[in-house]
């Protein structure tokens, strides 16, 4: 088993916020990240697979299937998007970096044809980063 | 179940040297890192915690409370510290990183895991950073093997 990691950057926008918090709860659990109008960060996803190296090829796996799925499910859907507003999956669920690793594992892992998706990260920061296995 | 890793920096100073060998061996094993006056350098540590996300914040942990926790636990107690001299379990251990990143993990693994809900949230991994060019990491030894 060999793991390959392709790399993908988008930015975006988003707030937290609980309907079912006071005011003051979401001020003091979310600090300024609850500020409504929103901030935004540079987002870095590195989606990584495992699987066998295939004799013929040399290969995991055709790196430019994993580059496309970034692109389509996770750049086009997130990319200078404000995420509580125009991601369903975040219509209800704070788009925490813990929920977006989670989000991205979901739309990547059943329509990956080759390999097997071992790992999403996603960094929110160069300081701050979450990884997400599946379970 | 994810893993949240928050990256940390502080610099300290160090010299690798154990009584029990002699100056000849002490300079043969630590080379440079032998020098009686001592070096420094600047650590970069990642904390990783790993839980289940809390429904009700998205969170599997307030990166308040973590950053609380870690500076009042490792920051403040080794940044700008000499480690040999400043710091108890260095006084008869060697601070080389493993032994650091070893004790960083220690310091930091019941007041993480007893932060926020009780027994939600444990700590995965501490690695620490000498420099760019070596790291280290600790995740902890099996309960059988007994912890120190």
């Amino acid at each position: 088993m060999i793991y390959v990691t392709r790399r993908a950057e988008f930015s975006a926008s988003h707030y937290y916020h609980n309907r079912d918090f006071t005011p003051e709860e979401n001020q003091r659990i979310f600090g300024k990240c609850s500020n409504p109008l929103g901030h935004g960060h540079n987002y870095t996803v590195e989606a990584t697979v495992g699987g066998a190296i295939d004799p013929t090829t040399g290969m995991v796996m055709d790196l430019k299937e994993l580059k496309m799925l970034l692109e389509q499910e996770v750049i086009q859907r997130m990319d200078h998007k404000f995420l509580n507003k125009e991601v369903p999956a975040f219509a209800g669920k704070n788009p925490t970096t813990e929920n977006l690793a989670v989000e991205i594992w979901n739309l990547l892992a059943p329509k990956l044809q080759h390999g097997k998706l071992h790992r999403i990260r996603v960094y929110e920061t160069a300081d701050l980063f979450v990884d997400y296995y599946g379970e | 179940m994810v893993h949240l890793t928050r990256r940390y920096r502080f610099s300290a100073g160090h010299r690798l040297h154990n009584d029990a060998l002699s100056a000849e061996e002490n300079r043969r094993v630590y080379g440079k890192c032998n020098n009686p006056h001592g070096h420094g350098h600047n650590y970069l540590l990642e904390v990783t915690v790993s839980g289940p996300i809390d429904p009700a914040t998205g969170m599997v942990f307030d990166l308040g409370a973590l950053d609380g926790v870690v500076s009042e636990i490792v920051l403040e107690k080794l940044d700008h510290m000499n480690l040999n001299l400043d710091v108890e379990a260095f006084r008869t251990e060697v601070p080389t990183t493993e032994n650091l990143c070893r004790e960083i993990y220690n310091r930091l693994r019941a007041p993480i895991e007893k932060a926020n809900s009780p027994g939600r949230v444990q700590l995965d991994r501490v690695r620490l950073e000498e420099t760019s060019l070596n790291s280290f990491e600790y995740v902890g030894e099996p309960a059988a093997g007994g912890r120190e």
